[in-house]
């Protein structure tokens, strides 16, 4: 298959502007005659499904929770960068362009990033149109600052709660087209199958998680928006019901997923403390910019803190990068983390955590300073662990956090099968191998508002709108294996719970595939990967009826998709011979430990075919090539 | 640490439903309490028997949803905290702990702790937006507005939609939530335009629903998880009455 990115020519900064006149236009009389289907009614999903609908389409909007405002969007806290310059500290399009496809260590498509860069002031001007109380200086503009390691100021945020924020504005965007008969909205709906009619995806086979019904929807494409894979790791940042399901059904039907294996893992997350727990909790990284991350010198030092004496700690962020300390990026001060737990030296109950020690900045700045800049996460802290981290120092582990890979899509935003168009987190292009601080708002909403909207015209302009019947052929044997595979799980009545199965998976993907990474490790995982999904399918216990709520088959049926698609997973990890940005292969590192790339084998993008089950995909790759920037080795000695 | 629950079990929305008694073992005091049910359903699930239903998702006081009554309180009184934040240090050992659903006509259940909020988002559809098409919009810049207004906005926009003053209040109104996001709206610029209808529909939403009255009991901001405040109810009168009187 010869993948074809569909990059306009010409200059970088001009390639957007020239593909938008080039693209085909519907008329506006006609955009009423075409329905799109949108899964996933997140940032991207609900920003997508509310621009779609004011440009005169029908939208059929979908999502598993009870209310699109509960999207896991919502959990984002730091920030949205866009470059402004409203600072006036030299941020640019080019620098917002250049920070973020170098921060993806260099594989991710440039025109994508470079566009992203571009939009990223829209974004901005629409989110406080729609009155989201951005915080602003006493002069009333609007405040920024600096994040994630970025040199300039360009984050914008509303408190600690940007990403609620945002996602209350595009939700009302949607509310209004929905109380305006635009968009049919159907909550606590999931996406089970993709139904292609010659080739093309023209339709969706859905669940009523109220009332098991299975039903079918048909559009004149469909757009999902359904998010991150990062519940694979079970023990994750991410809401408990994000799940891969609707990305893998599309996957199964011949999309090509990209790049698996890049996955962010967060360094500031609040240790985890016993088997029962599934979530953690993300406290955002701006901590980082006042707290000293230190684990004592001595292997099994179960001294209370206060009692380590200063050169018996060891800041090892510090003593590593000294230019950039505990402001390294999160792959380099997530991995640092597990190094030294694993050498014995990580603290609290369990042993995996590391100190985030505010004594200094108190001492500095005073704690009245402290309080006002991390009130809240001081406040979150205590009530989750029970200390007070204006006394004693914070613990903090990594946890799995954000995906960077997702569905292959071309320059439209339109995956390998034609009408399948997937945005947001969903899809894989803009982050490479690792995504900056405040991006990921950035992205969601860039596409949902600002890219998809033109993109998805195209589509539609070409082939026409055709008035799909459900009650095709193609229908009805996708609705059918639905059904066969629900019974099927229904069938099994085994004896363990399919929550322990989630997370025997997760433990092997942290183990195997997390933070580092290595050959003999991701053969290993393939097998117990395979025996795992083997006596899934001999001994999960699901109870209660179908044809009612009834959360135990909802989760079956993910769990089912992630043991599938892990196996995918470590395959990426095992063909990409190489360390970047968030893909850390133990073999391929520098001396010192840092991360060993490898651009004349790997500047690609891994994208793989489902040929079958228990199979290994067939690997696809679409070539980087970079026209604008040079190559670098991240630094940050 | 170990407990006695008695937790509301209703098959689905056309069955009665009654409390059952199940016996919560080897408790952690830092676990939250979903994760105490988690542990629960996991051993019902091994006895034979369906897992309690209840929403949640996020599980960071985020997302609006979880819900829950324990022991007659939604969110089960901690200040400032939802249900998935309460952690079971705050519980004595041996304590009974009653676990209802949030009750309101508006809020039909669905199954077990499970139930229906979209009257929450049909008030929103009639009218808790700026009309803003996507593109239309100037320099995010070109309007100042005053830090201390942006503060007092973001307060009441930070409601999180989970409908815990609803379930608190005798008259299960929901003049809490539809002042946060009127009052939010009221207060800045851009939502000037609309002012006037804005409050007009959205409260002729909220009594169509069959939410009830305000009479000031004000155990809605008790339980508020985000402590919305109840100026905002205050606020959102004298807008509805200018509405009205216009
Ligand atoms: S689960 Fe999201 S607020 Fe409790």
């Amino acid at each position: 298959m010869k993948l074809d990115s569909k990059t306009p020519s010409g200059p970088l900064a001009d390639k957007w502007d020239n593909h938008r006149f080039s693209i085909k236009l519907v008329n506006p009389a006609n955009k009423r005659k075409f329905t799109a289907i949108v899964v996933g009614t997140g940032l991207a999903g609900a920003s997508a499904a509310a621009s779609l609908a004011e440009l005169g389409y029908n939208v059929k909007a979908f999502c598993f929770q009870d209310s699109p405002r509960r999207a896991h969007s919502i959990g984002a806290q730091g920030g949205i960068n866009a470059a402004k310059n409203y600072q006036n500290d030299g941020d640019s399009i080019w620098r917002l362009f250049y920070d973020t496809i170098k921060g993806g260590d260099f594989r991710s498509r440039e025109a994508n990033t470079y566009r992203l860069a571009q939009v990223s002031n829209n974004i901005i001007d629409q989110c406080v149109a729609q009155g989201i109380p951005f915080a602003r200086d006493y002069g009333g503009l609007l405040a920024n600052r600096s994040f994630g390691g970025a040199q300039v100021s360009r984050t914008f945020y509303a408190r600690g709660q940007t990403g609620q924020q945002l996602l209350l504005g595009a939700y009302s965007a949607l509310q209004r087209q929905i109380g305006l008969g635009k968009v049919k909205m159907f909550p606590r709906t999931e996406m089970l199958d993709l139904v292609l009619v010659d080739g093309h995806a023209k339709g969706i086979i859905v669940r009523n998680l109220v009332t098991g019904e299975i039903e079918r929807h048909a559009a004149d494409a469909v757009v999902l928006g359904t998010g991150g894979y990062g519940r694979v790791f079970n023990l994750s940042t991410m809401g408990l019901g994000c799940n891969v399901t609707a990305a893998y059904r599309a996957y199964k039907r011949g999309a090509l997923f990209a790049n698996p294996c890049f996955t962010q893992i967060h360094p500031t997350c609040i240790p985890h403390t016993g088997d029962y727990q599934s979530k953690l909790t993300l406290m955002s990284e701006s901590l980082r910019n006042d707290g000293r991350i230190w684990v004592p010198k001595n292997k099994g030092d179960k001294r209370a803190p206060h009692d380590i004496p200063e050169n018996e700690r060891d800041y090892y962020l510090e003593r590593k990068y000294p230019s950039f300390g505990n402001l390294a990026p999160r792959d380099i001060s997530s991995r640092s983390a597990k190094e030294v737990c694993d050498d014995g030296r990580g603290v609290g109950p369990t042993g995996y955590g590391v100190y985030l020690d505010f004594s200094e900045a108190i001492g500095r700045l005073g704690q009245q300073v402290i309080r006002e800049k991390y009130g809240n996460l001081f406040e979150m802290y205590k009530l989750i662990t029970d200390e007070d981290p204006y006394e004693v120092p914070m613990r903090i582990y990594p946890a799995s956090h954000y995906t960077m890979g997702g569905l292959w899509v071309d320059y439209n935003l339109m995956s390998n099968i034609p009408g399948l168009h997937v945005i947001g987190e969903a899809n894989f292009s803009d982050h490479g191998a690792n995504r900056l601080g405040a991006s990921a708002l950035m992205q969601g909403l860039a596409d949902g508002y600002f890219i998809l909207p033109y993109t998805i015209g195209d589509y539609f302009a070409r082939v026409g709108a055709q008035n799909i019947n459900t009650d095709r052929p193609e229908f009805g044997a996708a609705e059918e294996s639905v059904r066969s595979r629900i019974e099927r799980l229904f069938a099994v009545k085994g004896k363990r719970t399919v929550e322990s199965f989630h997370k025997a998976l997760g433990l092997i993907m942290w183990e195997k595939a997390g933070l580092a990474r290595n050959d003999a490790g991701l053969k290993e995982a393939i097998s117990h990967i395979a025996a795992l999904r083997e006596e899934f399918w001999q001994d999960a216990k699901v109870l209660g009826d179908n044809n009612e709520m009834n959360q135990t088959i909802e989760r079956a049926g993910r769990v089912a998709d992630f043991l599938e698609f892990a196996e995918m997973f470590c395959y990426d990890a095992l063909n990409r011979e190489e360390s970047c940005g968030a893909h850390f292969r133990e073999e391929y590192q520098t001396e010192e430990g840092e991360a060993l790339r490898n651009d004349k084998k790997f500047a690609y993008v891994a994208a793989w075919e489902y040929t079958g089950d228990g199979v290994k995909p067939e690997l696809h790759k679409e070539e980087l090539t970079f026209e604008n920037v040079e190559l670098t080795t991240r630094s940050y000695k | 640490m170990n407990f006695t629950l008695r937790v509301w079990r209703q098959k689905n929305a056309r069955e009665k439903g009654c409390l059952e008694t199940y016996q919560a073992r080897d408790i952690s005091e830092d676990m939250s309490f979903l994760e105490m049910l988690d542990v629960v359903n996991e051993n019902l699930v091994k006895d034979g028997i369906e897992p309690i239903h209840f929403d949640h998702d996020c599980r960071e006081g985020i997302c609006g949803a979880c819900s829950l009554v324990i022991n007659g309180i939604p969110h089960g009184g901690k200040k400032g905290c939802t249900t998935c934040e309460l952690r079971m240090r705050n519980f004595a050992d041996g304590d009974t702990i009653t676990v209802e659903p949030f009750r309101a006509g508006a809020f039909p259940v669905i199954k077990d702790l499970m139930v229906d909020r979209s009257a929450l988002d049909r008030i929103m559809q009639a009218g808790g937006f700026v009309s803003a098409n996507t593109g239309g919009a100037p320099d995010a810049n070109a309007l100042p507005i005053k830090k201390d207004t942006v503060e007092s906005a973001m307060d009441a926009a930070a409601c999180i939609g989970c409908g815990a003053c609803v379930a608190a209040c005798k008259n299960a109104s929901a003049m809490l939530f539809v002042s946060a996001k009127v009052s939010h709206l009221a207060q800045l610029p851009q939502g000037q335009v609309e002012r006037v209808e804005r409050v007009r529909k959205m409260v002729a939403r909220m009594d169509f629903e069959g939410f009830g009255n305000c009479t000031n009991y004000y155990e809605c901001e008790a339980v508020c998880p985000k402590e919305i405040s109840v100026k905002n109810i205050a606020r959102m009168n004298r807008e509805f009455l200018k509405a009205i009187t216009k």
